[in-house]
Parts: C-alpha cells; sequence; structure tokens
C-alpha cells in the first residue's frame, strides 16, 4: 500500500468540506461516534451536515467557513489518502499553499451554476505554480442543474480554456454531486451520460510519479551522529532523507557547497546496513575521509552535482501583513539550510486570474510574485521544477521569527 | 538509471517521522519527548532510536504523572528508559497542587486532565525546554486535524488555531522568542491503525493494559470504566468482572476499557479494522463539550 496526498481547493461555499465529507462517508471511514456527534449538530435540508467533520474549530463552526487546514485520513484496500482540506477564502490563500506544497494531486471543485469563478483560476494558479503533477476538477452540485451534460461539457470547455497557459501536466473532469453522492465513491445513476470512474476509483487507480525517480541523488545533511564511545569511538555518521535519486556504498560523493569530495563507506539504519538507499528513506551516511561536513550541507553524487549560487531566482507566495519590500533582509531555508539573504528586486506581481505580470514596488499578503535574492553563502539547489524537494524554500522575518514565504527557485 | 523503488505507506511514515525528530534536534537547544507509556509515545521512543543510534538521545523522556496512572504503565515506563539507558524526568501533577497552583476538580468525574497542563507548563520553564515532542495524531480529534507538526505556543503555553505559521513542503521553521516553545508531533500523519500496523512490523512491545485481560469495571455514561482507588462509588454502581482491553491509556478516571478478546497485535489489528467508534470515543474528558480539546489545548495541554 502507498500514501496519495491530495488538496481540495474551491471556493467558499462549493462544497470542499461536504465533499470530504461523502468521501469519508461512503468508504465507511467515519466512526459512530464522530457521525452521532453531528447528527446531534443538527441536519441541513434534511441531511446530517457532513461539512462538521472537517471544521475542527469553534470558530469555523460557529461561522461555518474554513479557516485554516484540516489534514483527514482513510485509507481503502489500495492506498491511504492524506486530505488537506483547505480554506477557499481569498484571504487564507497562504494556507492554500501550505496544503498545496505536501500534495500530490488537487481536486478543484466547481459549482455547476456558477461555473469558472476568478478563485478557480487563482487556485489553479497555484496548483500550477507548486507543480502538483495532476488536477481533477470536480463539477459540483450537479443535482442543481438536472445533471445536464451540456453544463458540464460547457464548464469543462471553458477551463480547459483558461488552464492552456498554465504548466498542468494532467487534467481530469468529473461531474459530481457531494450532497447526494453521485460519482463521489459509487457511479450515478443520475448521469447516464458520464462513462467515467468514481472519483474515489479515480484516487484509488491514479498512478503516482514522485521525484524519487529523479536521476539526480541528493541528501542534505540534517545532523552529524557522533556518539564517541568506546565501542563507536571513531562513528561520524551524516544523518538525513534522502531527497531525491539514490545513494549506493562506494559511490563517489561531493559536498556542497564546498565541493570536498569522497567516496560512500556505508549506509547505515537502525535495523543494519544498506547497499543502496533511494528517496525519501532516512538514512545515516559514513564517509571514507574525515572531512568537514555538517548541517545545511548537501552530499550528492559526483557528476550530478546541482547549482551552487549566490544569486537566486525564484517565484514567491507573500504570507505576511506586513509586505515585502526589495532591499529587505530574511533567513532563507532550503532544505536543511538557514542563510540570510536580501532581495535584491521584484520583477513583477502575478494577477493570478488572469497571469498578468505587473510592475509594483512590493508585494503584500497572499500576493504572488518573481524576486531575485542575493544570499550571505552559497547555495547547493536544482530547479524547483526539477526537484520539488531543493527548489523549495521559505523566508523567516528575524524581528518575528514568522514564516513570511513559501519561495520556487527557478 | 531511473530508481523503481516505492516505500510502503509505513516506510514512508517513519522515515517523515525520523526526519522530522532529527530536525527537533537540530534546530533547538533543550527539547523533550514527552513519554507517558502509552502505545504513541512508546513508538515516539522507537523512531527517536532509530534517528540517533549509535548516538544518544538529544532529548531527555519527560512524565507528567497525574497520580491516576495505571500501575502497568508506569512499570513499563520505567522499564523502558532503563532498557535504553535514556534519561527519563518526571514530575508530578499531586506537587502542583500541594503547591496551591492546580486546583482538583470536584463532582462525580473529577479528572487531573486539565491540571495536568499547570505541571506541564512548570516543568517547561524548570528545565527551560523550548521543544516537546508529543505522541498527538491528527486523526484523533478534530481540533488535533487543524495542528501543525511544529506547533508554536506563546509563554502561556497558549496554542492559537488562527495564527498558525504557514508548514511548506517539509521545511520546518522552528525559530521562537525566549519564553515561548514549539510542540512538535512527529506523527501526525499517523492513523490508529498505521500505529498498530507499525507496532507489528517492528515487534515493538506494550503494556500489558492493551491486551485482553480481566477487570473490575462499573458502567458510566454507557463507558466500561476501570474500577480504581480514583473513582467514588456510589449505590448505583454496580461492580462487574468483565474481559475488557484498553485502546488509549490515560488517567484512570477518564479512560474507558473496551470489552475485548483481543490479546495479541494482529487481533488488535483485526478489531480495529472493524469497529465502528474512534480511540477517543472512549475518552470521557473529550465528550465534554463539542469543543473539549481545541479549549484544553488553548490552555496549554497537548
Amino acid at each position: 500500500m502507498d500514501i496519495l496526498r491530495f488538496i481540495t481547493a474551491g471556493s467558499v461555499d462549493d462544497g470542499k468540506s461536504t465533499l470530504i465529507g461523502r468521501l469519508l462517508y461512503d468508504s465507511k471511514s467515519i466512526f459512530q461516534d464522530q457521525l452521532e456527534a453531528i447528527e446531534r449538530a443538527g441536519q441541513v435540508n434534511g441531511q446530517i451536515n457532513l461539512a462538521l467533520l472537517t471544521d475542527g474549530l469553534k470558530a469555523e463552526r460557529e461561522q461555518g467557513i474554513t479557516i485554516d487546514i484540516a489534514y483527514k485520513y482513510f485509507s481503502t484496500p489500495k492506498r491511504k489518502f492524506i486530505i488537506a482540506d483547505a480554506p477557499g477564502h481569498v484571504q487564507y490563500t497562504r494556507n492554500m499553499v501550505t496544503g498545496a506544497s505536501n500534495s500530490d494531486l488537487a481536486i478543484i471543485l466547481i459549482d455547476a451554476r456558477k461555473g469558472v469563478i476568478e478563485q478557480t483560476f487563482r487556485h489553479s494558479y497555484i496548483v500550477s505554480l507548486l507543480r502538483l503533477p495532476y488536477v481533477v476538477v470536480c463539477v459540483n452540485k450537479m443535482d442543481l442543474v438536472e445533471f445536464s451534460e451540456d453544463v458540464f461539457l460547457n464548464i469543462q470547455k471553458q477551463y480547459l480554456e483558461f488552464a492552456k497557459d498554465l504548466n498542468l501536466k494532467s487534467i481530469h473532469f468529473l461531474p459530481i454531486s457531494a450532497l447526494n453522492g453521485d460519482n463521489v465513491v459509487e457511479p450515478s445513476n443520475s448521469m447516464p451520460w458520464w462513462k467515467g470512474k468514481s472519483l474515489l476509483h479515480f484516487l484509488e487507480e491514479i498512478e503516482i510519479h514522485t521525484e524519487e525517480e529523479s536521476p539526480a541523488p541528493r541528501f542534505p545533511v540534517q545532523n552529524v551522529i557522533r556518539p564517541q564511545t568506546t565501542e563507536y569511538h571513531d562513528y561520524r555518521g551524516y544523518a538525513g532523507q534522502i531527497r531525491s535519486g539514490h545513494f549506493t556504498v562506494g559511490d563517489s560523493i561531493t559536498v556542497l557547497p564546498s565541493g570536498l569530495t569522497s567516496k560512500i563507506k556505508a549506509i547505515d539504519t537502525f535495523d543494519g546496513p544498506l547497499t543502496t538507499a533511494y528517496a525519501p528513506m532516512s538514512v545515516t551516511i559514513r564517509l571514507e575521509d574525515e572531512i568537514d561536513v555538517s548541517r545545511g550541507d548537501m552530499l550528492v553524487v559526483t557528476g550530478k552535482e546541482p547549482v551552487v549560487s549566490q544569486d537566486l531566482e525564484a517565484h514567491i507566495c507573500w504570507m505576511d501583513q506586513k509586505v515585502m519590500t526589495p532591499g529587505s533582509k530574511y533567513l532563507l531555508r532550503q532544505t536543511t539550510n538557514a542563510v540570510k539573504v536580501s532581495i535584491r528586486s521584484l520583477e513583477y506581481r502575478v494577477e493570478t486570474s488572469t497571469h498578468e505580470k505587473k510592475e509594483q514596488p512590493n508585494l503584500g499578503l497572499n500576493e504572488i510574485g518573481k524576486v531575485t535574492i542575493r544570499t550571505a553563502k552559497p547555495v547547493a539547489y536544482d530547479p524547483y521544477s526539477k526537484i520539488r524537494g531543493t527548489g523549495s524554500f521559505v523566508l523567516v522575518d528575524e524581528g518575528t521569527n514568522q514564516t513570511v514565504a513559501a519561495g520556487m527557485l527557478l | 538509471m531511473t530508481s523503481t523503488h516505492r516505500l510502503s505507506h509505513l516506510d514512508q511514515l517513519e522515515s517523515e517521522a525520523i526526519y522530522i525528530l532529527r530536525e527537533v534536534a537540530a534546530q533547538f537547544e533543550r527539547p523533550a519527548l514527552l513519554f507517558s507509556g502509552g502505545k504513541d509515545s512508546i513508538c515516539l521512543v522507537h523512531l527517536a532510536l532509530k534517528a540517533f543510534r549509535p548516538g544518544k538521545f538529544p532529548f531527555p523522556l519527560v512524565h507528567i504523572d497525574t497520580g491516576h496512572n495505571f500501575d502497568e504503565a508506569l512499570q513499563f515506563r520505567d522499564a523502558l528508559a532503563e532498557r535504553i539507558g535514556e534519561k527519563l524526568i518526571v514530575r508530578y501533577v499531586q506537587d502542583s497542587i500541594d503547591q496551591g497552583k492546580a486546583v482538583e476538580e470536584k463532582g462525580k468525574f473529577p479528572s487531573r486532565n486539565a491540571i495536568q497542563a499547570v505541571t506541564l507548563l512548570d516543568t517547561i520553564a524548570e528545565f527551560k525546554f523550548d521543544a516537546c515532542i508529543g505522541g498527538a495524531r491528527r486523526d484523533e480529534e478534530k481540533a488535533r486535524a487543524k495542528e501543525r507538526i511544529f506547533s508554536v505556543r506563546d509563554e502561556f503555553g497558549s496554542w492559537d488555531p488562527k495564527l498558525q505559521r504557514p508548514e511548506l513542503w517539509n521545511i520546518y521553521n522552528g525559530k521562537i522568542h525566549v519564553g515561548e516553545n514549539v510542540r512538535v508531533f512527529p506523527i501526525s500523519n499517523w492513523t490508529e491503525l498505521d500505529v498498530w500496523e507499525y507496532i507489528r512490523k517492528e515487534k515493538i512491545d506494550l503494556p500489558s493494559l492493551y491486551f485482553s485481560h480481566q477487570r473490575e469495571i462499573v458502567w458510566r455514561e454507557e463507558l466500561v470504566f476501570p474500577v480504581s482507588k480514583f473513582i467514588s462509588l456510589d449505590g448505583t454502581d454496580k461492580v462487574e468482572t468483565r474481559t475488557v482491553r484498553f485502546r488509549t491509556v490515560g488517567d484512570m478516571t477518564c479512560t474507558a476499557a473496551v470489552e475485548s478478546e483481543a490479546n495479541s497485535v494482529a487481533d488488535i489489528i483485526r478489531e480495529i479494522q472493524i469497529s465502528r467508534t474512534t480511540e477517543r470515543g472512549s475518552r470521557l474528558d473529550d465528550k465534554r463539550s463539542e469543543a473539549a480539546m481545541e479549549e484544553r489545548k488553548k490552555g496549554g495541554y497537548f
């Protein structure tokens, strides 16, 4: 069994929470006591309010909106699923970016009555920017448009027109009614014209390709393990999680950013040594030579080096109330590395609903733009489009300690 | 060359948890691992062995003993710390009560669950812990489902669900001001079933409480409660002997047992697979109100 992580996106009242509730309910992943709790809380149009399963905060239940991401779990015999239930409000865009950053797939909900709207554009743009390999567009509330195939096809056409400029690798469409359960887990009797799979069936079957299969081996060092005991007197292991590719004992290694080289002497785990280890395994690597390696360094296979530079270009999503102004300094965290940086310039801000690039003096909360960054010391990275694990970063405001931006290196 | 390896879901969850534990070791000066002798924290200790051996743990194990714990869990706790040779710190809710810092609840179902936070916060202050690793899982409860893996608490230990830091990819921001601390949940993405499947795969030992045994019980609000010196019985309570086990182990005053014949990990996995109630369904502390867990967390609880 493997894991599929997905995010649900869409505007307020498009029925995201109801869809998740329906997925859990119809796949029998809801427990009796949870069901009784939401039954006690009352009904909506004669049905239990499945949205209450995901809105975990008091303020959310009071206001009937989702404020922050909730993670939900369910499994079928084929797969374990992790759902990031992200809010739809514009003011919580940063939470959507958060949810998307950890997902393999996005479900974008569209209200069949409203069609493609600004939030659809915004969310699709974010999904494309974060390079989620798969998008499933669920046209919801089909029950309110008399299960009309024409309505569905029109929305599909409208979406594809908009999406042709986006970097979405694979887009699938599904007509559903989350409220009634049509095409969510069970195929719908009300839409005989629809010959495709149900959403759950689709999610179970889709092949997940991840960067574990990338040919470029990347191992950011987290900690140096030095027991200094009699038994392990000279032991010096580099602990970390392999971000992509695989490493084998005997491989020639380059340490970045220093450029020092050695060979892999051993790959250790608590359960014994390995000959080969691959992403995303957490292991401890020992090298043949006593060279200087510490947290934040990256071990790579010699000949397959990433970019090493002090000048970075990136797309960033700004996540703080305080606007970002070029010239400001932040702490950049990328893999296990932390380095001081200064934003040199803001090249443009993107209008997410039209893809328009606008010149702006600064970047405000929930805005996305392209920046150039100068780092205090060289950083080893890959473009985000090649390896998400080494091409992503966050910026931290050292005054408030807040995470103020999500970045994707170009 | 393309690698065609794919980790199983348990191996992925394990690797993620080890990565998180190592981030705690790297980002904090004085972390602690909160260890109660329950199955989730026992898994955390096992994961820490995987993350740091052959080195020592970069943190002590810390238990906030409410004084209402099961003897079996306490004995297990001490034996495990001894076996792996790691430091165990125990602090007592009773001491907080004796010092007048915490006030015991009154009534028929008094619980020390809420005042446990008082002792926890004092312990954090005493040792200046800047990070506390806990075994909470997001599938346990709806407020927990909202929590970040690195969850920043202010100097009062308070959680503000509306002001959580965005947590992107697997880049964790552990930067805090003096006096604040971070609660870290390495097994956030695990479910109860994942924990049990992991226990089976790794052959992890657990206290006997989790397995079927005979015990004196009383019925309280349709739940099976263990008879102990900590619960007050009155004329309406009828003591019976039943075959039970515990799905979750907290205080004897608020942890209900389930009637079960499951006495092996494999039996338990089968039982959970067909169970129609959640693990937390047997916790009286969560049944107090819709927002019981959220309110406790805002007050400094896990």
